[in-house]
């Protein structure tokens, strides 16, 4: 079985986001990138289904610039078999995305596509399921445990009201949450075996999509928050929270 | 690759500043077919790199033949030089020195250089790797230095193997090129076992601490360059600010302070807060956003403090050795012209042998010899030392004689006798407030749960000598209050914030009892500078 993984590359987490002066977008110049961490939790899954025997091969794939191939090597480094770069100086939307990735199903054959629950820049959370949708296939999200018996599998899912079991057939779709595993850190040699490794670089024109696509108006940043009040006793606390009736 | 793990190179460069990257560069250029490796503590190229910085360009066509069609993200010409003394209220122009005439150089990012650099590096076939630290030398038979052991990833704070543990792997080489920058914990560490140092004026060193600002429109100067002496320090502390007008309405601001200060109270972080808030600087900010901030500490000895620069199996380029040219402030230049002459070096003879006297024969060499008397006569406090300096322009450096340094650590003043610190404060409104929002920006990432990278080797010490005496210095010039003492049932004792931790190494330099060393933390830890 092959195991597909999509990975993103995002502003990274330590990184405090801001507007651009004229608000048309965040400023990215100079600013560290890394994969997003739910993408890194979706290729250590692969990896360790792969490990265990019960997959032969781990693809991944990134959508834009040529610098998503930082992220790819990263990915290779950290185990994958090979990466499929598929280039674009555009910012796709979710859909475009899921259409690519349809694409790719197509011609490699996955049993398993694991993405991450979302996507830490946007947090649209989209990509997973609309690929399920066009694929016509089972979808787990949301994923915080994954067994796999032959041709099916099992995921525990985090739900609002806690814990949900899904019960499967392969192929389908599997987007990751944070509790699934710890991603492993990556080895000096595998820096350098990465760089041998295949990594594959096609046209977004290639696939031949004609879609809409969505016009950013304007960014706003969220409003600043006010200073809290430090208060002296439980009694003025409690005053405080009448004055404001929230109590 | 050999069987044991380790990974072997021609030359393996350690840090990826503008010194370790020259170096690798030209080597790869002159010698295309020797393997040269360079290691990184920063999780990706330019992280950790802060400096002013305003730089003499000349190198940099050199090595990046065509970089100034393709601007960096902060490339500015300089087109306007100013210099003032400060009082509380007021700035006074004063005629700019000779050394510090910026004409025909660039206000330029570091961290945007260091990233240029690095593609240009990896394209000759360098392999650099980002996210590994060099943490401790490994020797050969003979006893040469053969390389770095990069440091592990994965130990819980009680230093066991956590579940992830990935040991550090050897890097050998027969040639490690150091080029830490400023206080560097390998060079430190080499430095010592070979003596490095003897014969020569102790090391000295100052703390630089910068901000990156988004202005309101119109705001910004672009290309106006301004330093200044003064307030806030008290005259017997040798700094000061320095403003620089970017494009984009963009500022860089920033304040240095030698740390051979007297007064265990003073707090460069604050300092450089009230430096903001002077009268004729505040109005700038109005309307702005802070965008990055951090600190690092600079090289201050010069020429009489400059260690022997070649060990058997190893060499010291830039800030690691050293080479910084005080007096103008600026050492991207002299980083990367001593690794340009290293990789010469290397590639003309193979070995480090006779790189200490390539290097001091050099041009490079000669201009920190021509400065060398100009910061230890800052000694005596800020208006015999700028006599001095004017004396030793004129007579460009021929004196017969090189004035002394001090150690920093042994500089400070017992409490009692200090005197009052600096001159009234102002009230303060800008951002940061304190020391952990100036941290904030400066977006660090380190894993809480790994061993404390900043080892105090007698915590004992903090409350029963240094409380008294000094009143514990580090909880104040530690500019991401990474030192605190807390209070709990069984007393005082000192707490380490190691996640805080900017990686400036003033702590290192300054505790007055010389039990602070700062290791490299888990490869990638520290902070995420974005254009510093
Ligand atoms: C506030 C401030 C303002 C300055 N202004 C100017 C200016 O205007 N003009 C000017 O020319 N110069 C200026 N300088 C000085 C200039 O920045 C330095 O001289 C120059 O950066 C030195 O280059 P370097 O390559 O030797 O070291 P660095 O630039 O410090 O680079 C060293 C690199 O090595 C890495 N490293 C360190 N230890 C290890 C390890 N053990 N393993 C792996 N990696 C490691 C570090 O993360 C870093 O990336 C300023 C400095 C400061 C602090
Ligand atoms: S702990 Fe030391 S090295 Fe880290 S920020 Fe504080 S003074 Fe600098």
């Amino acid at each position: 079985m092959k195991i597909l993984v999509a990975v993103k590359r995002v502003i990274d987490y330590s990184v405090r986001v801001r507007l651009k002066p004229d608000r048309t977008g965040v400023v990215t110049e100079g600013v560290k990138m890394s994969i997003n961490p739910f993408d890194e939790i979706a290729l250590e899954e692969a990896l360790r289904i792969r490990e265990r025997g019960e997959a032969t091969e781990v693809v991944v794939v990134s959508v834009g610039s040529a610098e998503v191939q930082t992220q790819l090597r990263s990915a290779l480094a950290m185990g994958a078999d090979r990466a499929i770069h598929v280039e674009t100086g555009e910012a796709l939307e979710p859909l475009w995305v899921a259409h690519i990735l349809h694409a790719l199903v197509g011609e490699i054959g996955p049993g398993l596509v694991i993405l991450g629950k979302q996507a830490i820049d946007d947090d649209l959370g989209q990509t997973g399921p609309m690929l399920a949708a066009l694929w016509g296939r089972p979808q787990a999200t949301f994923v915080s445990k994954l067994t796999l018996e032959g041709s099916s599998a099992r995921a525990v899912r985090e739900v609002d009201h806690g814990l949900e079991t899904l019960d499967f057939d392969l192929p389908a779709v599997v987007t990751t949450d944070l509790r699934l595993n710890t991603p492993r850190f990556i080895k000096m040699p595998d820096i350098m075996k990465a760089r041998q490794k295949p990594l594959e670089t096609r046209p977004l024109d290639a696939f031949g999509l004609d879609l809409p696509r969505l016009a950013i108006e304007r960014l706003e940043p969220p409003p600043e928050r006010a200073a809290g009040i430090r208060v002296e006793t439980v009694a003025e606390l409690v005053t405080r929270l009448h004055e404001r009736g929230a109590v | 690759m050999p069987d044991d793990g380790s990974l072997h190179y021609d030359v393996l460069v350690i840090g990826a500043g503008p010194a370790g990257l020259a170096c690798a560069i030209t080597l790869k250029r002159a010698c295309p077919s020797r393997s040269v490796a360079v290691l990184e503590k920063a999780a990706s190229l330019g992280a950790h790199s802060l400096s002013g910085a305003v730089i003499e360009p000349g190198f940099v066509d050199e090595l990046l033949p065509g970089w100034r069609e393709e601007p960096l993200d902060i490339q500015v010409p300089v087109v306007r030089d100013q210099f003032a003394y400060l009082t509380s209220g007021r700035a006074w122009t004063l005629p700019t020195p000779p050394t510090m005439h910026n004409h025909g150089n660039v206000i330029i990012s570091l961290g945007a250089l260091v990233r240029r650099l690095g593609a240009r590096a990896e394209s000759l076939g360098v392999e650099i790797f980002p996210g590994f630290a060099g943490a401790v030398p490994l020797w050969s038979g003979e006893g040469a230095l053969a390389g770095v052991r990069v440091g592990d990833a994965g130990r819980l704070r009680d230093g066991s193997e956590g579940p992830h543990f990935t040991p550090g792997v050897d890097v050998r080489a027969p040639v490690t090129v150091v080029a830490e920058g400023c206080r560097g914990s390998l060079a430190k560490e080499l430095i010592r076992h070979f003596g490095l140092d003897r014969g020569k004026e102790p090391q000295t060193y100052g703390l630089g601490l910068k901000e990156l600002w988004q202005l309101a429109p119109g705001r910004s100067r672009a290309g106006t360059v301004l330093h200044t002496v003064g307030w806030p320090l008290p005259h017997e502390t040798y700094g000061g600010g320095f403003v620089y007008h970017l494009d984009q309405d963009r500022l860089a601001i920033g304040f240095v302070v030698g740390l051979d200060y007297h007064d265990p109270d003073f707090s460069p972080f604050e300092a450089f807060q009230q430096f903001k808030h002077h009268p004729s600087l505040q109005g700038l900010f109005a309307g702005g956003e802070i965008l990055s901030a951090g600190a690092r500490s600079l090289i201050e000895g010069g020429y009489g403090a400059l260690p022997t620069l070649e060990m058997p199996g190893g060499l010291l380029v830039g800030d690691a050795a050293g080479t910084l040219n005080v007096p103008k402030i600026k050492g991207v230049h002299m980083a990367l012209g001593s690794g340009i002459l290293a990789a010469e070096h290397l590639a003309r003879t193979g070995s480090p042998q006779g790189f200490d006297e390539a290097f001091r024969r050099s041009p490079l060499g000669r201009e920190l010899h021509r400065v060398r008397n100009i910061r230890p006569g800052f000694r005596g406090g800020l208006f015999p030392g700028l006599a001095n300096a004017a004396f030793e322009t004129l007579t460009r450096g021929l004196a017969p004689w090189t004035l002394a340094n001090r150690t920093d650590w042994k500089s400070l003043r017992p409490k009692t006798a200090a005197r009052p610190g600096s001159p009234k404060a102002l009230v303060r409104t800008l951002p940061p407030l304190d020391r952990l929002a100036f941290v904030d920006f400066a977006a660090n990432r380190h894993e809480e749960n790994q061993p404390v990278h900043l080892q105090v080797a007698d915590p004992g010490i903090c409350i029963s000598q240094c409380m008294e005496r000094y009143g514990n210095p580090c909880t104040r010039f530690c500019p991401a209050a990474v030192y605190e003492i807390v209070t709990d049932a069984r007393g005082p004792r000192l707490q380490i914030n190691a996640a805080n931790c900017v990686h400036c190494k003033a702590c290192d330099i300054k505790d007055p009892y010389e039990i602070i060393t700062w290791v490299p933390p888990e490869g990638g830890s520290g902070p995420s500078y974005a254009n510093l």
